[in-house]
């Protein structure tokens, strides 16, 4: 009897052993697809912070009124970050209505407004004129500007355009050139596919001609790279500009948002919204849509993914 | 638990129930066995498919041997041969530095250190084992940058041709590689010290050879494949070494030379990934596919060199 028991016991103890194993060969087994998925969320990295801003405003924006109906977006892939968040504070806001962006690049956005196949056509650019007389109106939503930064010992006070252009295509490589200290310029920029690179480049029109001697992979590296290297020049958006480094003025108009606004400093682009027709000819969820753009919570959404509202 | 009780009884009371366990435990370790595999499998088969298809889009020269890395272009180019070479050479070099300073250090450890001293400096190299890599970067940004950035004003001082990096440069990354794999070099060359049998060193001073004689005339050729499999590992956490480098070497594409500024295999998937979009990001895993074969190849070399090692001991 008594040997009946301690094997019974000894029978328990191995099942819970295996037990023990089994459990651990599962814990194993999750852990392999979560450590995936993290990795997946973690790459866009830069993009998190910006998109997290919106999603807490979503919270208290419950009280909706009652719009419904569907808003087609087609455009600027620099306007990805600003439209996808739109839509989704939109969406949030007004469950009756579905947002859709696609990103296919300005002009084939206001192309497809032409067409009518979109609502809105997203523009990171100034409407040409055939293209207003094609039907679209401009609607500036946003502003997007770029600051050139150099460290806070250089004396170069500002740039030209041509003399940013030639320090970004290798061609000038000395501060001595540009009216500073006999000191060897350090070109700092963004890595390949960068949203900010690619407003630089294409407002310098240099696309694929810079000379890059560091190309970093986020805002802040730059900023720490330009603060801590003498004689470094580099780039990044307007709202991160703090006091460890200096932002020049180029063409003589220092990088202020009056200044962007007034449209005098030259590294900066409207983001455009365009409508075929006038927004009040629009159907109730576009216009819903411009007014919240223009309300004090559209505005915060602006400048959360690091853009200048339109006053 | 069932060791306790063993003396008094056995759970194997019959026949039947000794086959159940058997079973039932074989089943159990099997199926944790295969985890492990599936794991491996479905990595290496994940690495393939989506690596594979940009090789054959773009074309295996064009992204193999290509020198231009422009993949935002309006006319992309995905040359990544400077990546390879910035790997292959910054691994290479950094072998070179770290290999001799950790042998000796381990020679020091296992032979010539009072004992004291060995217990000081035995833990110092553990704890340079558990630094995170961000840590390394770090140090290597703000120390070792400023300090390249001087000498490389005086080098490059009257030459126009050459782009001033601000410090971010491939000996600033050999340095840290060199530091990182110290420990790994270290420990298992120590070790390998350490297990030459006790007979060939005191035949070897008996016969009127110095200490220092002894070292490296019998203990080192005795520890031989130790020490290798020490350069292999060293060389496998200096190849997929991405955090500490992206800080400090520039990580624009460049001709591996010592100033300019370079990026790895590593360094470029880690800073391209997170806007990379369609062929760009195909092309990003085909460079991870890279990193993968040199990383397996290295694993293949490594496991041919310890069954050597065996042979040669049973002998």
């Amino acid at each position: 009897m008594k040997n009946r028991m301690s094997k019974l016991i000894a029978l328990l103890a191995v099942s819970a052993m295996v037990m023990g194993t089994l459990a651990g060969c599962g814990s194993t087994e999750e852990a392999a697809p979560v450590e995936e998925t993290v990795v997946e969320e973690t790459a866009p990295a830069e993009a998190a912070p910006e998109e997290a801003a919106p999603a807490e405003e979503v919270a208290p924006a419950e009280e909706t009124a009652d719009l419904s109906g569907s808003i087609s977006m087609a455009g600027s892939t620099s306007m990805e970050k600003l439209a996808t968040a739109l839509s989704e504070v939109f969406m949030a806001k007004y469950p009756g209505v579905t947002v859709t962006a696609e990103f296919t690049g300005s002009s084939a956005g206001i192309e497809s407004l032409a067409a009518g196949s979109v609502d809105i056509g997203n523009s990171s650019r100034a409407l040409k004129d055939s293209e207003k007389e094609a039907g679209a109106v401009e609607n500036i939503v946003a502003i997007d500007g770029i600051a050139v930064v150099v460290d806070p010992a250089n004396a170069v006070a500002g740039l030209t355009k041509d003399q940013l252009i030639g320090i970004y295509k290798g061609e000038i490589k000395n501060w001595s050139e540009v009216g500073g200290t006999d000191a060897p310029i350090v070109v700092v920029g963004r890595e390949a596919g960068s949203g900010t690179r690619g407003a630089f480049e294409e407002l310098l029109e240099v696309e694929d001609a810079c000379a890059y001697a560091n190309e970093l992979d986020s805002t802040g590296a730059v900023m720490a790279k330009v603060a801590s290297t003498p004689g470094a020049i580099g780039y990044v958006s307007l709202d991160v500009v703090d006091e460890t480094v200096i932002a020049v003025a180029l063409d003589e108009v220092a990088p202020t948002e009056e200044n962007i606004k007034a449209g005098s400093y030259f590294l900066s682009r409207p983001f455009v919204m365009a409508t075929k027709g006038e927004v009040a000819e629009q159907s109730e969820a576009v216009q819903g849509l411009f007014e919240f753009l223009a309300s004090d919570e559209g505005k915060e959404l602006i400048k959360s993914v690091g853009l200048i509202t339109v006053e | 638990m069932t060791n306790n009780k063993a003396n008094t009884f056995s759970i194997i009371g019959s026949l039947k129930t000794k086959s159940k366990v058997e079973k039932s435990a074989q089943v159990v370790f099997t199926t944790c066995a295969f985890f492990a595999v599936l794991a491996v499998f479905s990595i290496t088969i994940y690495m393939i498919l989506n690596g594979a298809p940009a090789l054959s889009k773009v074309g295996i020269g064009d992204i193999l041997f290509g020198t231009v890395w422009k993949p935002t272009a309006s006319e992309p180019s995905y040359g990544i041969l400077y990546v390879i070479l910035t790997s292959i050479i910054g691994t290479f070099l950094s072998i070179l530095v770290g290999v001799p300073i950790g042998l000796f250090t381990a020679i020091f450890l296992a032979e010539v250190a009072p004992r004291k001293l060995a217990g000081i400096v035995k833990p110092a190299v553990e704890l340079l084992a558990g630094i995170p890599s961000v840590i390394y970067g770090l140090l290597g940004l703000l120390l070792l940058n400023p300090v390249m950035y001087k000498w490389e004003l005086l080098i490059f001082k009257n030459d126009p041709d050459h782009q001033f990096t601000g410090g971010a440069n491939l000996i600033s990354a050999v340095i840290v590689l060199a530091i990182m794999i110290l420990p790994t070099v270290i420990n298992i060359s120590e070790s390998a010290i350490k297990a030459v049998p006790k007979h060939l060193k005191e035949a070897s001073l008996a016969l009127g050879g110095s200490h220092i004689q002894t070292i490296f005339k019998v203990m080192i050729p005795a520890a031989k494949s130790g020490i290798v499999t020490a350069i292999v590992l060293g060389v496998g956490r200096a190849i997929g070494e991405a955090m500490a480098i992206s800080l400090v070497s520039g990580s624009s594409v460049n001709v591996p030379l010592p100033f300019n500024s370079v990026r790895f295999l590593t360094t470029a998937i880690v800073s391209e990934m997170g806007y990379a979009s369609d062929l760009h990001r195909e092309v990003l895993f085909t460079i991870g596919l890279v990193l993968f074969l040199f990383i397996m190849i290295i694993n293949l070399l490594l496991t041919k060199v310890l069954k050597k090692g065996e042979n040669e001991n049973d002998k």
